[in-house]
């Protein structure tokens, strides 16, 4: 029972606003403590973790070339198109956006955008542009960024699970297994795709509900 | 073969320079705390368990200190390339998307299930080399800008590979086990829509907690979904498992835990309130709860 006193850290840390990073040391302190580990072995562990974990702090090597590209006017000529669209609303290009991102991630081509990739350089201008011509204010335009943020980890997480060889598939197919319950991926991944049809209803209808908002002068 | 080894040594050089080039701004943490990312990707696998701990106390040291600055402010861009400036944009995921469907038939060169990621490197690079051609970068220039992002971006660049280490030893001090005890002694017995719940709600829950579904997933499948769901009342396992996981993803998209998910992006786009996007994912992750949780509860009784 002990080992949860971690947790309570956890959130306990985040709430009263501690430094996260220390925060999270010191819940894995707790935890380990509590289990009765050695602090030698709980550092070892913590960065054993930490090593096989760094294929997801690679993607900032994006960085030079995105910066470097905004510095040019990225930005600005992703603006600039929005503008010459007719009919381009934030809500309009973000559901597209969504859908595009469901049926790549469902395709297994996870990495192909992504916040760094795709919704920094390319998607927030654009909705930003967007709603900057529906009339929207400074305050939606910090709404339409975290939009198009959430738009994109929406995308990916209902529709990455109808691919067969994601992770999560291949997870719950060795969990089932270690039970002696035998499943084809094929199973599993069909199953995904009733909630990944009302991931995009849900959201998109947000996104259309966004529209709303902003055309009338501005979102809450 | 080419892999993860390709993938780490291009991080470690552009981390290397973004260090170079803080310390030549006398900007000494940030230059600190980028040259021990460096040495995590160039030489982790050789330093042993131990000393990576002791190089993720040290980040956390430094990033603890508040001594790490932002960027300098900088004017913004004028719309002087047109639509060349698009193309370095696009060949990064268009590389990423051809290379990952071709390298799947070049299994003895390139490590398969890293395809995508060798892919997004090969497509990096490939956008460097085109801002110099396109663009008429010179070689430091990418380099200055991008420093600028990450200088924004902080510390809380590594806070995901933190959370997932924070995974690791809650697993080994067996934190999964205790909560799916308790989870499972919560469910009225014979009742399908208490055990629906539970095991529903306990993936999201488990997951806000742990930042991560894959976490969740191995608990409330030996608390719930195994025992009561599957052999008690005769569930499909493949409805309970898929849709047990898609609850899971549905707490992710609420939890700060989930850092890669919620909080990176928000630091990405300069965000002011760091919990922007998890606010702005809520309104969907709780319908979609419900949704599942019905699923599940037509698809058994």
């Amino acid at each position: 029972m002990w080992v949860l006193a971690g947790i309570v850290v956890i959130a306990g840390g985040f709430l009263l606003r501690f430094h996260p990073l220390l925060v999270i040391i010191v819940s894995a302190f707790v935890t380990g403590l509590a289990a009765g580990l050695d602090p030698v072995r709980i550092v070892a562990t913590f960065g054993h973790a930490f090593n096989e974990t760094r294929y997801v702090t690679a993607i900032y090597m994006v960085l030079p070339v995105i910066g470097l590209l905004e510095r040019r006017g990225l930005q600005a000529r992703a603006r600039a198109l929005v503008a010459g669209l007719r009919g381009a609303t934030a809500g309009r290009l973000l559901t597209g956006y969504l859908l595009f991102r469901q049926v790549t991630a469902a395709l297994g081509l996870t990495s192909v955008a992504g916040p760094a990739q795709t919704v920094r350089p390319l998607v927030a201008p654009m909705a930003e542009a967007a709603a900057e011509r529906q009339g929207g204010t400074a305050d939606d335009a910090e709404r339409v960024k975290a939009m198009a943020a959430a738009t994109d980890t929406v995308g990916l997480f209902f529709g990455e699970d109808i691919f067969l060889a994601v992770g999560s598939i291949l997870l719950m197919k060795g969990v089932l297994e270690g039970y002696g319950i035998l499943l084809e991926p094929f199973q599993l991944s069909i199953w995904a795709i009733p909630t990944a049809i009302a991931a995009f209803v849900i959201h998109g209808t947000r996104l259309w509900w966004l529209d709303r908002r902003l055309s009338r002068g501005g979102a809450r | 073969m080419i892999g993860l080894n390709l993938v780490y040594a291009v991080a470690g050089i552009v981390f290397a320079v973004f260090s170079l080039l803080s310390a030549r701004d006398r900007r000494f943490a940030n230059a600190a705390f980028y040259a021990l990312i460096t040495a995590s990707f160039l030489f982790g696998n050789r330093l042993g368990d131990v000393a990576n701990g002791v190089l993720v106390l040290a980040l956390i040291g430094i990033a603890a200190s508040g001594r790490m600055r932002r960027a300098e402010a900088v004017e913004p861009a004028e719309d002087r390339h047109r639509a060349k400036v698009f193309v370095p944009a696009l060949i990064i995921p268009a590389v990423a998307l051809m290379g990952t469907l071709a390298f799947k038939h070049a299994t003895t060169l390139i490590d398969p299930k890293q395809a995508t990621l060798v892919a997004l490197t090969l497509g990096t690079l490939i956008a460097l080399i085109l801002c110099g051609v396109l663009l008429r970068a010179q070689p430091a220039e990418p380099f200055v800008a991008g420093r600028g992002l990450i200088d924004d971006i902080g510390w809380v660049a590594v806070m995901p590979q933190m959370l997932a280490s924070l995974g690791a030893v809650f697993a080994l001090a067996g934190v999964g086990g205790v909560v799916g005890e308790l989870v499972g002694a919560v469910i009225p017995a014979g009742s399908v829509i208490g055990a629906v719940l539970a095991y529903a709600l306990g993936m999201a829950l488990f997951t806000i907690v742990m930042g991560n579904a894959f976490a969740a997933f191995p608990v409330m499948a030996a608390a719930v979904g195994v025992p009561i769901l599957i052999r008690q009342m005769g569930a499909d396992p493949a409805i309970v498992a898929a849709v047990g996981m898609l609850a899971g993803f549905c707490g992710t998209l609420m939890t700060p835990m989930a850092a890669n998910f919620n909080l990176l992006p928000a630091a990405l786009l300069g965000l002011r309130d760091k919990y922007a996007v998890i606010r702005a994912q809520v309104p969907t992750a709780l319908p979609l709860l419900v949704f599942n949780i019905l699923l599940l509860y037509g698809m058994i009784a």
